[in-house]
């Protein structure tokens, strides 16, 4: 049922993409919340592509698609052999992802800051557009009366970009219970956030939660939480998992995925 | 005469296509706000105002288009289309998806504003980015019929509204329309939008022909090509960035020898000024005895 580490295949998935020596660090430190959120969170199949009720999973980081990529391979968005020409003329799989060529690819991402305000414009749209019904706890299946979940992605560097605030802010604001932002932190932003990143979006009032990275079960308890009238913001911290060495930096700031640096 | 001002006009309109189609929202950066307040009162969910946040505001837009949503997003020219520019790009463009744009302050409208609050590359940037079809209105009934018909379509539309107006209303089919006809071999000059009728009284005793259109992008490429003829001599006068549409119709004309001449707010200095819009057209040539200079180079 329910796993505490990302599953072998998945791992091999990865490393179709990736090449078998290393994981590129970028990609890895948003692998545990991808599979916690399609493998346990998230109410959407490769079969509800078009579903209005489905969930929503928007990568805003988009330059870390590989372990996104890998997961809706494991999960049968995508095929796997797809992940071997990563980038190539024929690959509907670049860099950064396209929602026009990749199934269960919500967002087109890669220049920084954009998921953010989609998704409170999605997380909006949905409250309108949806049969409305009593408010309830989300959960995996898919209460047939409560509005479909928008989760959005972002790196704690691409927090620097300012529509990031615009969007915190009107998110608060227009009570957005919907809607989460998972920030994966790997301490790649440039100038710091003094007294957390959590807090940003704590005081716009957002309901803020603090987890490990790593730890599948707080991630699923955590991105299971939602609340009627008000986002909800998950910080996952993934740093501890290069050794105690931040590393994430090194892939992010490579003049080959620039454009999308942080 | 009087007519109807674009804006109120378009303030007027947006109540009924709420009404009408559920799937319009109204996407606002206050500017708006104050005036579509009964509006928003009736559509408490779809007039959505995201305060002074114009990247918000493009975001929000493109995020309600992914929900099967029509957005209809306005502010002012340089907030609307050059503030939040790659987020036009990339939340509406890159995700293919459509929303109805409606500026206002067109050009120098704003003339006592200043530079901050005129944007006269306005067309030249929307037609800078794939699929959008730019419309310039020169009266109000065109821009009302122009909103109906963009707000329930599923396209990526930009519609320029401007404090200037033409007299007399023409169809919005993005159609060239000939409104002074003569000898093919005469000289065409197109003009765009609310610069018809400066148009008209600067060429009303010159041998040239006079050709309207609302939609200056895509340009009615066929219609120009007939109305031009095989050795052409033909004005573009656009009342935006002089030289937008030049590429379209150096295009049009690509199997013929041709003179072009194109007429509109020069690219080369920012004018430091404030004055009345007509003070902003003389300075820029754009008055009826501006024009007329130009043209009679022409001919």
């Amino acid at each position: 049922m329910s796993t505490t580490t990302v599953p072998p295949p998945v791992l091999d998935l990865l490393a179709r993409i990736t090449g078998d020596e290393k994981h590129d660090p970028s990609a890895h430190s948003t692998l545990d919340v991808l599979w916690v959120l399609y493998d346990q969170v998230l109410d959407v199949a490769p079969d509800r592509l078009d579903d209005p009720r489905r969930d929503r999973f928007l990568l805003s980081k988009g330059h870390g698609p590989a372990s996104t990529y890998a997961v809706l391979a494991a999960k049968g968005f995508i095929p796997p052999a797809w992940l071997d020409d990563v980038g190539s003329w024929e690959s509907r799989l670049g860099h950064h992802p396209d929602r026009v060529l990749v199934p269960g690819i919500e967002i087109g991402s890669g220049s920084l800051g954009h998921g953010l305000p989609i998704t409170v414009g999605l997380a909006l749209g949905l409250r309108i557009t949806h049969e409305p019904g009593p408010a309830g706890p989300a959960g995996r299946g898919g209460e047939a009366d409560r509005d479909p979940r928008v989760v959005v992605l972002v790196g704690d560097g691409e927090l620097d970009e300012g529509s990031n605030a615009e969007a915190i802010a009107t998110a608060a604001r227009f009570g957005l219970g919907n809607l989460t932002c998972v920030v994966v932190d790997n301490a790649s932003n440039q100038l710091g956030w003094p007294g957390g990143i959590s807090s940003r979006f704590a005081v716009e009032g957002w309901a803020a939660t603090d987890v490990d990275g790593r730890d599948h079960e707080a991630l699923r308890t955590a991105l299971l939480q939602t609340e009627p009238d008000r986002p909800t913001v998950v910080v996952a911290r993934t740093t501890d998992e290069f050794r105690g060495v931040d590393q994430s930096d090194t892939a992010e700031t490579d003049p080959a995925s620039k454009g999308a640096a942080a | 005469m009087t007519r109807t001002p674009m804006r109120e006009r378009f303030y007027a309109e947006l109540d009924p296509v709420l009404d009408e189609d559920p799937r319009v929202a109204v996407v606002l950066a206050v500017i708006g706000a104050a005036a579509l307040a009964d509006t928003s009162a009736r559509h408490p969910d779809r007039v959505i105002d995201v305060g002074i946040r114009e990247q918000s505001m493009i975001g929000v837009a493109g995020g309600l288009a992914l929900a099967g949503m029509r957005p209809i997003v306005h502010t002012y020219a340089p907030f609307l289309v050059e503030r939040a520019y790659e987020q036009i790009k990339l939340d509406l463009g890159h995700q293919d998806v459509g929303a109805l744009l409606v500026s206002t302050g067109a050009s120098y409208d704003a003339s006592t504003a200043g530079r901050t609050h005129q944007a006269p590359a306005d067309v030249a940037l929307m037609s800078a980015l794939p699929g959008w079809t730019v419309h310039a209105p020169g009266h109000s009934d065109e821009l009302a019929r122009l909103v109906r018909r963009e707000s329930s379509a599923s396209r990526r539309a930009y519609v320029r509204m401007s404090t200037l107006q033409n007299a007399t209303a023409y169809p919005i089919d993005g159609n060239l329309h000939l409104v002074r006809g003569g000898a093919h071999t005469m000289p065409l000059v197109v003009a765009v939008g609310p610069i018809l009728d400066t148009v008209l009284d600067a060429t009303k005793d010159l041998p040239v022909r006079v050709a309207y259109t609302s939609t200056p992008h895509p340009l009615d490429v066929h219609g120009l090509r007939t109305l031009a003829g095989p050795a052409p001599t033909v004005a573009m006068v656009e009342p935006y960035l002089e030289g937008t549409s030049a590429a379209s119709v150096a295009a049009a004309l690509v199997d013929r020898p041709s003179r072009v001449v194109h007429v509109g707010v020069p690219r080369g200095t920012e004018l430091r000024r404030y004055g009345s819009p007509k003070d902003h057209a003389a300075a820029h040539g754009l008055d009826a005895a501006g024009i007329r200079a130009r043209l009679k180079e022409m001919v």
